[in-house]
């Protein structure tokens, strides 16, 4: 027994446990997903989140422990924001087609964000501070900490509320965008990116490749709208 | 694949020294994406390397964003406070976003084509 106990102590000092366990938990998620017809109710991100925790709750182990394995995954995040410029450049005369359309809309998909996070949580009563992480949540997390911290917000919850609100359009984006019928896969992508940055953007990317170089764009361009929209409006209304 | 993956973290480090140097309000890998972007147009065309690194990058994109989503872990009590606002007000506000920019931009693509 006291064998046992010894592996379990290295196991978890080492990386090689979480590193493991991030990869197991999301094959399996992708492996239910792709059993459930792709039911995007059954998020590979949402579900295997939800059972990453599970298992670090159960266990009792710190996130920060988590991630001194998980940090390899999450270390290839910046290059692969990086290699979007793949897919972009590959679809760039679709995006350089319809340029004005592109701007226009991910103009009104970055206010609609910005106003309505602040108008519907303000009428529900919430705290400044919650508004202020609450209003940047459309714009990948670098972004979105740094506007909530220069404004007063808190910057971890802003992270937090930035993953929620990315895992949401995944889920529910392409739900949505069947019901209002858009089936232009560039206005599809295009929306996906400016409400939920780089996880729809990750999912769009699976479905469509225009649909993920249109997200990619918007994803980037919403963060440097809201980065410049958000100060001008909050300092105007508040 | 080597020569790929070192254009591609050399976009990202030139991406985080451009930010942070030049106190930018877009993050490091956002410009890097850009950075690496003008240099395919530069080039004319995408190396059959860079193609397989980065279709190997973005095919499992979804997986890279777990381990940042299990950090909501750490902060099950500052979302207890608000709760029932914050919820309804990041699902609306993220269904209304994608409503208002799809529609938007079916409309100024038709207004465009016609």
């Amino acid at each position: 027994m006291s064998g046992l106990r010894d592996v379990w102590v290295y196991l978890s000092a080492s990386p090689l446990l979480h590193l493991t366990m991030t990869l197991v938990a999301f094959q399996a998620a992708s492996w239910i997903y792709e059993k459930a017809n792709k039911n995007p109710l059954l998020n590979p991100v949402l579900l295997s989140v939800i059972a990453v925790v599970i298992m670090l709750v159960l266990s009792g182990t710190a996130y920060e422990d988590y991630f001194e394995g998980a940090q390899f995954v999450h270390f290839l995040l910046g290059p692969a924001t990086v290699a979007l410029a793949i897919p972009l450049y590959r679809q760039f005369d679709k995006v350089r087609a319809s340029a004005l359309a592109v701007l226009s809309s991910i103009l009104a998909g970055s206010l609609t964000a910005i106003l309505t996070a602040l108008a519907i949580g303000s009428l529900l009563g919430a705290s400044t501070d919650t508004l202020l992480s609450l209003a940047p949540k459309s714009v990948t997390a670098p972004v979105a900490m740094g506007i909530s911290e220069q404004l007063g917000g808190l910057p971890s919850l802003t992270a937090v509320l930035v993953i929620l609100t990315g895992i949401t359009g995944a889920v529910l984006g392409p739900v949505v965008l069947n019901i209002i019928g858009v089936k232009d896969w560039a206005a599809r992508g295009l929306a996906m990116g400016t409400a939920s940055h780089g996880i729809a953007t990750a999912r769009a990317l699976q479905v469509n490749e225009v649909a993920g170089a249109f997200a990619g764009l918007a994803m980037g361009l919403n963060a440097l709208a809201t980065a410049i929209l958000l100060p001008l409006i909050w300092n105007w209304f508040f | 694949m080597l020569n790929a993956l070192t254009l591609i973290l050399v976009c990202q480090l030139a991406g985080e020294l451009a930010s942070g140097g030049l106190g930018l309000p877009v993050p490091g890998p956002v410009i890097g994406m850009v950075l690496l972007f003008i240099y395919l147009m530069v080039r004319g065309g995408i190396s059959q390397n860079m193609s397989k690194t980065a279709d190997g990058l973005l095919g499992h994109l979804s997986l890279l964003f777990v381990p940042a989503g299990v950090g909501v872990m750490l902060h099950f009590g500052l979302l207890e406070d608000n709760w029932a606002a914050v919820s309804v007000a990041l699902l609306a506000s993220t269904v209304l976003t994608i409503i208002v920019t799809a529609l938007m931009m079916q409309w100024l693509s038709r207004k465009q084509a016609s």
